[in-house]
């Protein structure tokens, strides 16, 4: 049957820690073409260069060829082509698609449209599933375990949809929780509510130094300026915290500090330098994990 | 007339639903598509009744409903109840319960949802919390409460 990747709710904690155990594979050996002759559209109806090109470079190192677009502007789309009839269309052309999509749901309607396989590059502030498994391979990497880590988030945890996506993800292992977030920021009650109902626990703060050094990872987001509809709260809230290399005087030996990029003002430039700073290796596992999540939508690496 | 005799007005065979909040009177025509049929329909609004304050209730002549078109009231009229009647005599009297999933009527509340902005059937999955019902969308996932779906 054929298996899509919309929201990270659509794996299991046995597929999650599949597609971490293989993305470790392509890392070490990072040039397998198995998918010469496929065909892989790349559907990108609002541009992101850096995801596309994470994905792309992933399709190309397992040998398949890419078509598509970076951009809805000269596309059927503009001209007032439904989602559906842009889908079918596709559907004929390749073995899987690609997309990233403003509109929240997008996604889940292609897959459904669909008779390939559809992988979820973000659908607006929705899900965004590579980003999350790309965050769990680089926690696993640096901590040796997923079980009973401290994870502190900080920023924008009310429109952040990365956050959002790796605490739901995170939920299958004893995590403990800290919100880091000024007041117009903090976690959403829903996600919370998931959280008590699961049993684990959370702390709530807007003071970054507060629990900076007792946690395992600190994983930074920026405040999103296009998340906003209140300009006045944007600039309220959009330089509220910035990490420096003087406050890591006393974090823990092996924390690390994860952001899912770009970063603006919130770790300063000197970060960079320390031994807590993960950020690029991060992005750099992307690739991997895609490489990973597209040979298991295609059957490649199947679950044993 | 006066609202007592609306009230007992007789229906020979059909379906009576009652307790209807007075303000979703309408909203239960549309759901239930009876905006168009040629049966005879009697509608009360304002009516007073003894537990919820005004009520409404629907009378439709020759019409029996099934249960999964009934049920999609019940995210509107929680506590309304259907009476069949056949012959002059309510054969059966039954509370409606809220499916699981619904389909097709109502509007996701989030403005970016795809649903919103492409010819695409609405889709919510349903869960009960205290009174209020909570309808997740099956392709945002973002929660609307039943009062914000019309
Ligand atoms: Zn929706």
């Amino acid at each position: 049957m054929k298996k899509s990747l919309i929201s990270i709710r659509d794996f299991t904690k046995e597929e999650i820690l599949h597609i971490l155990e293989t993305a470790k594979e392509f890392e070490q050996n990072p040039v397998q073409d198995f998918l010469t002759g496929k065909v892989i559209a790349s559907l990108f109806f609002e541009p992101s260069t850096r995801t596309r090109l994470s994905f792309e470079t992933a399709v190309n190192r397992l040998g398949a060829r890419v078509i598509g677009f970076s951009d809805a502007s000269n596309t059927s789309q503009s001209k007032g082509e439904t989602l559906k009839d842009t889908i079918k269309m596709v559907n004929n052309y390749v073995d899987m698609i690609i997309m990233r999509h403003p509109l929240e749901g997008s996604s889940r309607y292609a897959s459904e449209v669909a008779d390939v396989p559809v992988v979820n590059a973000g659908d607006g502030a929705n899900q965004h599933p590579s980003q999350t498994l790309l965050d769990l391979y680089s926690i696993l990497q640096t901590q040796g375990t997923l079980d009973g880590l401290t994870i502190n988030m900080v920023g924008d945890l009310k429109y952040g949809r990365t956050t959002h996506s790796l605490l739901q993800a995170m939920s299958h292992f004893k995590t403990k929780f800290v919100f880091t977030a000024p007041d117009e920021l903090k976690m959403p009650k829903e996600y919370k509510e998931f959280l008590d109902s699961k049993g684990i626990e959370y702390i709530e703060t807007a003071s970054l130094e507060e629990h900076l050094n007792n946690c395992d990872i600190l994983y930074m987001t920026r405040v999103q300026q296009e998340r906003f509809t209140d300009p006045i709260e944007y600039e309220r809230v959009k330089d509220c915290y910035s990490l420096d290399a003087e406050m890591l005087a006393n974090v823990k030996d092996n924390m690390k500090i994860l952001h899912p990029l770009p970063r603006v003002n919130e770790i300063s430039q000197d970060v960079d330098e320390t031994p807590y700073a993960y950020y690029f290796k991060q992005a750099e596992n992307g690739l991997y994990v895609r490489m990973a999540i597209i040979s298991y939508l295609l059957g490649h690496r199947p679950l044993r | 007339m006066s609202q007592k005799e609306l009230k007992v007005s007789a229906l020979e065979n059909g379906t009576v639903l009652d307790h209807i909040p007075a303000e979703n009177v309408y909203k239960a025509l549309e759901i239930l598509d009876l905006k168009d049929i040629e049966s005879q329909i009697t509608i009360g609004i304002n009516l007073v009744s003894k537990q919820h304050g005004k009520k409404g209730i629907i009378k439709i002549a020759d019409k029996f409903f099934e249960d999964d078109e009934l049920n999609k009231l019940s995210l509107i009229a929680p506590d309304a109840t259907v009476n069949v009647i056949r012959d002059f005599k309510v054969v059966e009297k039954k509370k409606l319960e809220i499916p699981k999933e619904i389909r097709g009527i109502g509007r996701c509340m989030n403005p970016k949802c795809v649903t919103n902005h492409q010819p695409i059937e609405t889709r919510f999955s349903t869960a009960k919390k205290g009174d209020k019902i909570s309808l997740l969308c099956h392709f945002c996932e973002k929660t609307t409460d039943s009062k914000g779906l019309f």
